[in-house]
């Protein structure tokens, strides 16, 4: 048990898409400030701050989690998984992300990745789920622009490309 | 908006925990999950000294189903209950209850012990404590005592439990095999907070019925042999002893609507 001060800045160290990574954050700064300010992982959006929009959604030990509604020093030794982790090493993108791309399921793409890391985990424990199903895991997540039908056709596309890629290399 | 400055401890067990609050009180919060409390950090309506930080004490983590009683760390996260492979045998009404509870995202943090420590008045867990006599267990350096869920939770936002004590187990009783439940809520969302949410709860000849979202916490009624038209008349008069109030969600007189509409829904569904 070792209580770190309010005024001070403390070493944090965690994996963050399998590398390792450490920086300094006071005990109130935000999981997503840290990813963002302090190690230049900007593609984790800030949304509403207060849990609801979704916008910052990233993986902790592989669960979708709001980094706004944790602390930086709370995710000392995680795992932690962003957008950034997503598409494969050449760069290609991930069947989800192709899916997205094809469908037309991104306009300001401000929400976008808080839906792609809450659909990894939701597609991963649900690999074929319905339309209603889709909607409901979703309801996590707002959208301002798309009225949310071209997401959910990416969904569904992107769980039968797994489906499929799954199929092949079993 | 960011939170206010304020020390940080992750514990490890119990003791460290009951020990950093005798010594902070009112000064001084847990966090678990933060599902609740981390938004009011957000939005600055708390401004704790000290956080204790809960989330990793392994006692503080499991389920474990004895004789007629399952006893749930306080610190379990509701996914985890719900992936919990004894719900839908001993806990029908929470098998139901629990995918209500925000979203899947804020369930993989959000803790049991949290929700009922917050004691918001429409959320699902307490409602579900009351309709079943659940009790949480309170630790202190004074030592252990344990509330029924009616003298847990006293108001809105507002609970028995003293600044020095932790909410350690809550403890549910088992189904009795033969009742029969449902649960119903009204939301415009999936996953926002309920306007109204009721838990019904049939055993041999009588009903039992919880109601949160229209009284400052779940209230609970229970009939005999309740049937025919007594039904809408039970569900009336209780509605209107509940009262309940207009806010920017609905009205009182909405609310009270509800509890007759699903209340009826409710208590057919668990009908023989």
């Amino acid at each position: 048990m070792n209580l770190l001060e309010s005024n001070i800045r403390h070493l944090v160290r965690f994996t963050l898409n399998g590398a390792q990574v450490e920086g300094y954050a006071e005990p109130r700064l935000l999981l997503t400030d840290f990813l963002r300010h302090e190690l230049g992982a900007t593609g984790t959006h800030v949304g509403c701050e207060h849990g609801v929009c979704g916008a910052c959604t990233i993986l902790l030990d592989g669960r979708a989690v709001r980094s706004c509604l944790m602390l930086a020093v709370q995710a000392e030794g995680a795992a932690i998984e962003t957008i950034e982790g997503l598409a494969h090493e050449d760069g290609g993108f991930s069947p989800l992300q192709q899916a997205f791309h094809e469908n037309f399921a991104l306009q300001c793409g401000y929400c976008t990745p808080g839906i792609l890391m809450s659909m990894t985990e939701y597609l991963r424990d649900n690999p074929n789920p319905t339309k209603k199903e889709v909607r409901v895991a979703l309801s996590g997540n707002l959208c301002r622009c798309t009225g949310y039908h071209e997401i959910v056709n990416a969904i569904l596309d992107a769980a039968k490309a797994l489906r499929e890629e799954d199929g092949a290399s079993s | 908006m960011k939170p206010p400055r304020f020390d940080y401890v992750r514990v490890e067990s119990i003791e460290q925990a009951v020990e950093l609050l005798a010594q902070h009180g009112d000064e001084a919060r847990v966090i678990a999950g933060g599902q609740s409390l981390m938004p009011m950090l957000n939005m600055r309506l708390v401004r704790p000294q000290v956080l204790i930080d809960i989330a990793k004490a392994a006692e503080l983590s499991g389920i474990k189903a004895n004789g007629k009683v399952v006893s749930i760390a306080a610190a379990t996260t509701q996914n985890a209950l719900l992936r919990w492979q004894g719900l839908r045998a001993h806990l029908p009404l929470l098998a139901q209850a629990l995918p209500h509870i925000g979203h899947f995202q804020t369930r993989n943090r959000g803790t049991v012990g949290g929700s009922l420590c917050h004691a918001d008045p429409s959320s699902e867990l307490p409602l579900c404590l009351a309709l079943l006599e659940g009790v949480v267990e309170l630790r202190s350096r004074r030592g252990t005592r344990r509330l029924a869920a009616r003298d847990f939770q006293v108001g809105v936002l507002t609970t028995a439990k003293q600044a020095d004590e932790l909410a350690t187990r809550i403890h549910f009783p088992k189904a009795p095999e033969d009742a029969v439940f449902a649960f119903k809520e009204f939301h415009r969302r999936h996953g926002d907070f309920a306007v109204v949410a009721l838990a019904a709860m049939r055993c041999e000849n009588t009903v039992r019925l919880a109601v949160g979202g229209v009284g400052d916490r779940p209230e609970v009624r229970s009939w005999d042999g309740l049937q025919g038209s007594a039904i809408d008349d039970a569900l009336n008069e209780f509605a209107w002893q509940l009262g309940g109030s207009d806010d920017i969600h609905a009205t009182a007189r909405y609310r009270r609507e509800q509890v007759r509409h699903l209340g009826r829904l409710a208590i057919a569904e668990t009908a023989p």
